[in-house]
């Protein structure tokens, strides 16, 4: 929590130092902790006369502690210190009440997730299930078809897009495209399903449910992502690089193919990678475009499909009787969705680092 | 292979500004031409826009005539992608290709080109082009390596085995030694003079003694001020210059009484 | 390129049609940008046009919209209210207090919040925070009740507005900290040299020379953080009880307004006819509300980075 400067020496109250250097008084290092488990004792003590919960045990600790260290270093080392320190204990346990839900959602998932994560689970879909049993076979492979449309459909736009912008783009164009990414990436996702609903409903009739549509609305949320990353990846190529191919005779767009983009291709594998991470859970424009199915239909261009995230959803809004077999399926679902968010994230990372520049020397 | 290139009343702009004005000089192949002149002056860009780098920057652009052995390299029907093959160049700033090893990058103007070539071919071009570059006897063992890990010196041989590996007439050489050690400038400036055998060489240089060293001709730009565009003072035999200039301001430059 | 070139350039075909399709990419996120405008302001005319009795709830639309709207914003100003000083201490936090070594994994640790998906959000806001929050909402209607907003009944279940906000917060939290964090590593350490050789203490530096230079940042990101919430849909459709057509500032019972983006996840599956064009017609609706938010949002950040490019 503090931190002491090595050399000043720890007094506990102000000295006159022979030199005529005066050091403030200074806590010894320790105490800080010190006054953190006091302030534990004490609220353990209070715990004993009225039974406190884990939130209000943990809160009137950190009240305590903060409250004592405060007066006792206002005391001992004056105001500006006993500040210092008082916004230390704050911007800690910021940081620590933001932990909470973090792990309490992990726990939360793993522990009532864990139960249906079986091998009927990745095999069985739900036709005929009624009750125990049954699987998100059919989710799973609606999710994985769906999600790969949409990388086919946004990784060419997105990475021509950040191409122009960065290598051709100029003037008003530029600008105008710039802007719109910007826009984009803060299009809400439901409003995206509404714009591929009706994109579709214009060839299909209303109350169109297609794969392909759900992966055109998700393609509005994932081509602004690859763009950004894209375009931020491509700045950093040297520029040294591209005028080395061009004195070479080559032309603009073989140097783009055969230079920059072999040189950027770990950050555009990391970037395209986190967009498929953000787009593979989201859950409100499938709702609106692909619906739900309880049978397997992998063909993303005839009728309802069922995706994981939206299997989550029904499954836990409308669980049918007894409910608790499909509320376990809604967890698992839910774990498993959190899984392949997180072997994204972590593929993301080792490409990167993977494909780190070899630096020289 | 060495070919002659005249320049006539050229005028260079970044947008609407002009940075270097009425250049008419005509280079001889077969032989060194350095040019030197304090910072800012032009003399790069101008080394650049003989073979239309220059005109890669936005809003960059060339006015004037670039002629080479008869052919007038911003005709309209001129390629610059074509120019560039056959006047090379090399930068201030080693810059081999990260991604690709020592072999790939003398051979990546052939093969970023696409061109078709045999194998046995291919290496002989890059060993010849090694060999040239005087490069060879140190990275024959490790052609497979990645590029980046080559010293300074290294590098910028590579990079000159890159240029001369497409069998260009001209080579540009843009202040090539100024990021190297002492040793490292003289394998360059040995190098220049062994190609000059096959190449008519341009080079930028701060360094006097490199210019009086290595050259037959030279060309001093100055800038009467800020905001101005640079200009070609005077263009003579390397000798004449730096013995008995004709300009009051060659001869300050030279003897170090600028500014 | 402006005046006369004496040579027009003269382009190869690989190069016109690499370069025309690059350009050709950028020209379709315009024309897909305005289809997403035109196609929803195409399918909520039925809805406009229509008369008042058929609209859901039979008093036209924009009574219709109009109490989702409102529950759209109470639930973003409570995740900004927040989310905002919470992501700016960790981003504090993290580039200042947490030891360097621990910086960085912390600061992935925070990220992930991020990329957890909002659908797992709202089954944590359900089952685990909802019942959480039972007895803080029972206490607070029986000592905080003469303020409106805790006015009660207090819910049963916790699913209520301020849980729904709650949610929300820790879903932006993320966002507001990433980007804060990114402005305050990047104050100059000129800056933050002088403040401390003045002889300030942390707190005192940050105050002289970090908050200052990060302010906009930090309104940016939070601004970000609020288009976010306001668009946000599994978690609140979730965590949320609603009941139609309410208008309250109470946040902590039963009886709640919806959100936009939450109705239409709700009812969508199960509408047809012009009961969809009206739900389109409050997508255009929070369409238009989010623009608004992030094209302001991005104004403060881009004028920041305008700024501190000039220094």
């Amino acid at each position: 929590m503090s931190q002491t400067t090595a050399g000043v020496p720890e007094t506990t109250t102000p000295t006159q130092v022979p030199g005529g250097l005066r050091t403030g008084g200074r806590l010894p290092r320790w105490t800080s902790w010190a006054v953190f488990a006091g302030a534990l004792a004490a609220v353990a003590l209070l715990d004993l006369a009225v039974a406190l919960n884990t939130a209000l045990y943990v809160l009137f600790t950190a009240v305590l502690g903060t409250v004592a260290l405060f007066g006792l270093s206002r005391a001992a080392e004056g105001r500006r210190t006993a500040l210092d320190r008082l916004v230390t204990c704050v911007v800690a346990s910021a940081f620590g009440l933001a932990m909470v839900p973090l792990v309490s959602l992990i726990y939360e998932v793993v522990s009532r997730g864990i139960a249906r994560l079986d091998g009927e689970f990745f095999t069985f879909s739900l036709v005929g299930v009624v009750g125990e049993g049954g699987g998100a076979y059919h989710a799973i492979f609606g999710t994985l078809i769906i999600t790969g449309l949409t990388a086919l459909i946004s990784v060419p736009i997105g990475l021509l897009t950040a191409i122009y912008l960065v290598e051709y783009g100029a003037g008003r164009l530029k600008r105008a495209i710039t802007f719109l990414v910007d826009v984009m990436t803060g299009i809400p996702s439901i409003v995206a399903g509404l714009f591929a609903y009706a994109l579709f409903s214009i060839f299909f009739g209303p109350g169109v449910r297609l794969g392909i549509a759900g992966s055109v609305a998700l393609s509005v949320l994932m081509v602004p992502v690859v763009v950004r990353s894209a375009e931020e990846v491509l700045k950093l190529v040297p520029n040294e690089l591209r005028e080395a191919a061009y004195a070479l005779g080559v032309p603009k767009w073989r140097t783009i193919v055969k230079v920059v983009l072999p040189t950027a291709v770990g950050g555009l594998g990391t970037g395209i990678t986190l967009a498929v991470a953000r787009v593979v859970g989201e859950t409100a424009p499938l709702l609106v475009t692909v619906g739900i199915t309880n049978a397997t239909n992998l063909n993303p261009f005839d009728g309802r499909m069922a995706t994981l995230p939206v299997y989550a959803f029904y499954q836990l809004t409308q669980p049918g009787v007894p409910p608790e077999f499909a509320i376990d399926r809604a967890w698992t679902a839910a774990l498993l969705l959190i899984v392949l968010v997180m072997v994204l994230n972590v593929v993301a990372r080792l490409i990167s680092r993977l494909f780190a520049p070899t630096t020289g020397r | 292979m060495a070919k002659r290139i005249d320049i006539s009343d050229l005028d260079i702009f970044y947008g609407d500004f002009r940075a270097v004005a009425d250049v008419t000089v005509s280079i001889e192949p077969r032989s060194v031409t350095a040019l030197i002149g304090p910072s800012g002056c032009g003399k790069s860009t101008f080394l650049r826009s003989i073979n239309r780098m220059h005109e890669v920057l936005p809003g960059a652009r060339v006015e004037g005539k670039v002629v080479m052995d008869g052919q007038d390299l911003y005709g309209a029907d001129v390629d610059p992608v074509d120019v560039r093959r056959q006047i090379g160049m090399v930068f201030q700033r080693p810059n081999p290709f990260p991604t690709m090893s020592i072999y790939d990058n003398v051979a990546a103007g052939i093969r970023l080109n696409a061109r078709r070539m045999a194998k046995t071919d291919l290496d002989g071009l890059v060993e010849r082009s090694l060999q040239a570059a005087n490069l060879w006897r140190e990275v024959r063992d490790r052609l497979n390596r990645p590029a980046s890990g080559l010293s300074g010196g290294q590098q910028q041989r590579l990079c000159i085995a890159r240029a001369i590996a497409v069998e260009p007439d001209v080579l540009l050489m843009d202040e090539p030694a100024s990021a190297l050690d002492p040793i490292s400038t003289l394998a360059i400036e040995d190098l220049m003079t062994e190609l000059k055998e096959r190449f008519t060489i341009v080079i930028v240089t701060h360094n006097m003694q490199q210019a009086a060293r290595v050259s037959e001709q030279t060309g001093f730009f100055n800038l009467s001020s800020a905001g101005q565009p640079g200009r070609l003072v005077e263009f003579d035999s390397t000798e004449k210059i730096f013995s008995n200039p004709e300009q009051k301001a060659t001869e300050d430059y030279i003897s170090g009484r600028f500014g | 390129m402006t005046g006369v070139n004496p040579s027009p350039p003269v382009r190869r075909l690989g190069d016109r049609l690499f370069a025309g399709s690059a350009r050709g990419a950028g020209i379709a996120i315009l024309v897909v940008l305005a289809g997403v405008a035109a196609f929803l302001v195409v399918d909520s005319v039925p809805a406009l046009v229509a008369p008042a009795a058929d609209v859901p709830g039979g008093k036209g639309v924009f009574s219709y919209v109009g109490p989702l709207l409102f529950g759209t914003v109470i639930a973003a100003v409570i995740a900004l209210v927040v989310a905002t000083p919470l992501g700016v201490a960790i981003a504090l936090f993290l580039t200042h207090y947490a030891p360097r070594r621990l910086a960085q994994g912390l600061g992935y640790v925070v990220d992930l919040l991020a990329a957890i998906p909002s659908i797992v959000f709202g089954f944590w806001g359900i089952f685990w925070l909802a019942p959480r929050m039972v007895p803080f909402y029972a206490w607070a209607e029986e000592h905080l009740g003469f303020i409106p907003l805790f006015a009660g009944p207090a819910s049963a279940t916790g699913r209520t507005m301020l849980t729904a906000g709650v949610v929300l917060a820790v879903m932006i939290l993320p966002i507001i900290s990433a980007i804060s964090r990114e402005v305050f590593a990047q104050v100059p350490t000129l800056h933050r040299e002088a403040a401390l050789a003045l002889g300030a203490t942390r707190w005192e530096m940050i105050r002289m020379a970090v908050l200052p230079y990060g302010r906009s940042g930090v309104i940016g990101g939070a601004m970000l953080g609020l288009g976010r919430a306001l668009g946000e849909t599994l978690a609140i459709a979730l965590v949320l009880s609603v009941s139609a057509g309410t208008m309250t500032f109470n946040l902590i019972s039963s009886t709640n307004p919806s959100t936009i983006a939450a109705n239409i996840a709700l009812q969508f599956p199960e509408s047809s006819g012009l009961d969809v064009h009206t739900l389109i017609a409050s997508g255009l609706a929070l369409f238009a509300l989010t623009l608004v938010v992030n094209v302001l949002a991005r104004a403060v950040v881009n004028r920041r980075a305008d700024f501190s490019g000039a220094n």
